[in-house]
């Protein structure tokens, strides 16, 4: 077992005649808080997309837990693992999403419960007992029964995140998770994933919450055109940009 | 004119076929043939649309190949060439004690139909946003549960009022069904103004029938599509819950 919870090594995404990845490289280690910062179409999304393999890989490799998401070896070459593998090594890996992406048709709590019980064959009132728990702590006991569509934005985000949680996974991907959110309901979330870094969950977070960075991530990448540009710790990186791409990038949103 | 002849509409020969046993028993027989072809067609239409979205080429285009072919011949022309026509070619007892007509009705209005719920289906698989699939995969279920659990619930609201359609028009095409013999409700109408020339009165009869039960087909599919908007804030008032309360009802 190496330290890094997350390899990526060399990571190649296109779509269509667009290069949004071009050869991404870095780890991200267990227990580590990374923020990916950078301008959009820079390919942070995608490349967090490819760590769960939402998207697929054209070349490079990703290894999470020394495990490729994916895609097995076969003489050199990487195949495209079955179904069932794929979901397998998914159900270790939490995402969040803009979008919150929440089950309409089920309440609050039935989008906690769902995949414990269908995924892990989780006992239905295990994974219920483990839903109030997740749902408690994000502060949303008293919104079990709602549908999505009653919860507000940052509500609705808490709760995705409390599903993500109920699969226990030792990793958790953020994509823009406060991007479509009224901002006087960013810090609500924030405050749940500050938490959630607190307690030494391993988290890749896209975001444009500079403070965030500045408060919770070990490190920030900075990523450009479909590279890593340079990556430091948030001070760091911050304060002192070696780059000039990152230095522009940074007065435009400071 | 002769007395026996007059066009006057009789409202006591309407009244009484109108309950009249040979009627009923075409009404029950279009009942149960428009039931099980829809149920079979709506079964058959749901795996036909999830082929027909999946990325595997060989399954989409076998599905569309089966779209093409239900969808571009009339179902009369179905009926006749795999009634008969299978009678002719499988010349085995077995077969031909088993083909009945019924059977037959059944099983082929319900291909037919399938080919049409297959383009329902998968309006409605298509209609949910891919964000829900994105879901659904990073939680770890397969294809198939996402499918099962999170897709199709959510394609079902918007596939119910097509579908209501379609029950509606296989209703009505189940009187093509003279075209293999069966005595369905038209085709009863008919036998019976064949033999006492009341075409105008039994034609009538029928119709009130055909309404009858698009009516009450219609209330229930009303009701269906408000349960399935529970959870969305705007509930949509239907015909149904409006007479309710109008009535007093409690339900809101």
């Amino acid at each position: 077992m190496t330290e890094a919870m997350v390899r990526i090594e060399d990571a190649h995404k296109r779509f269509g005649k667009l290069e949004v990845l071009r050869g991404v490289t870095t780890n991200i280690a267990r227990g580590e808080v990374v923020v990916l910062l950078g301008a959009s179409g820079s390919g942070k999304t995608t490349l967090l997309r490819c760590i769960n393999h939402l998207e697929t890989l054209d070349g490079g490799r990703i290894y999470v837990d020394d495990e490729m998401v994916g895609y097995r070896e076969a003489k050199g070459k990487l195949v495209e693992d079955k179904h069932s593998a794929i979901a397998k090594k998914r159900a270790q890996i939490g995402m969040v999403f803009q979008r919150f992406n929440l089950f309409p048709h089920l309440t609050a709590i039935g989008n906690v419960i769902e995949a414990p019980i269908r995924v892990k064959k989780m006992a239905k009132s295990d994974a219920e007992e483990l839903a109030r728990q997740l749902l408690t702590k994000v502060g949303l006991a008293g919104k079990m029964d709602e549908h999505p569509n009653r919860l507000s934005g940052g509500q609705q985000q808490r709760v995705a995140i409390a599903r993500a949680l109920a699969m226990q996974p030792k990793l958790m991907l953020f994509d823009e998770p406060t991007s479509a959110l009224d901002p006087e309901l960013v810090g609500e979330v924030l405050d749940v994933m500050k938490e959630l870094a607190a307690e030494g969950m391993t988290m890749i977070v896209v975001t444009h919450e500079i403070g965030f960075a500045r408060e919770v991530a070990d490190r920030v990448v900075f990523m450009d055109e479909g590279v890593v540009v340079e990556e430091a710790p948030p001070l760091e990186l911050l304060e002192s940009p070696q780059h000039e791409r990152t230095k522009e990038f940074l007065s435009r949103i400071l | 004119m002769n007395e026996l002849l007059a066009i006057r509409f009789d409202f006591d020969t309407f009244w009484d076929f109108l309950f009249d046993p040979i009627i009923f028993k075409g009404l029950w027989e279009t009942l149960k043939i428009t039931t099980l072809a829809m149920i079979f067609g709506v079964l058959l239409g749901v795996v036909l649309a999830i082929m027909r979205v999946s990325k595997n080429p060989v399954a989409s285009s076998a599905a569309g190949l089966y779209v093409w072919f239900w969808r571009g011949t009339p179902v009369i022309l179905q009926l006749l060439l795999f009634f008969f026509g299978l009678k002719q070619l499988i010349d085995e007892d077995i077969f031909r004690d088993n083909w009945t007509r019924f059977r037959a009705a059944v099983i082929i209005f319900g291909l037919n139909e399938a080919a049409y719920m297959a383009e329902i289906g998968r309006a409605g698989i298509l209609s949910v946003e891919s964000g829900q699939m994105d879901a659904a995969k990073s939680l770890g279920m397969t294809n198939l549960q996402a499918m099962r659990r999170i897709i199709l619930p959510q394609a079902v609201r918007v596939m119910v009022p097509p579908t209501g359609n379609e029950f509606i028009a296989l209703l009505k095409n189940t009187s093509v069904l003279f075209a293999i013999g069966i005595v369905e409700l038209t085709n009863a109408a008919k036998l019976q103004a064949s033999r006492n020339f009341r075409f105008m009165e039994l034609y009538s009869v029928a119709a009130v029938w055909y309404l009858m039960v698009v009516t009450v087909f219609s209330i229930a599919q009303a009701e269906l599509e408000r349960k399935l908007a529970a959870g969305e804030r705007d509930q949509p008032e239907t015909l149904f819950s409006r007479v309710i309360k109008v009535m007093g009802g409690s339900r809101g």
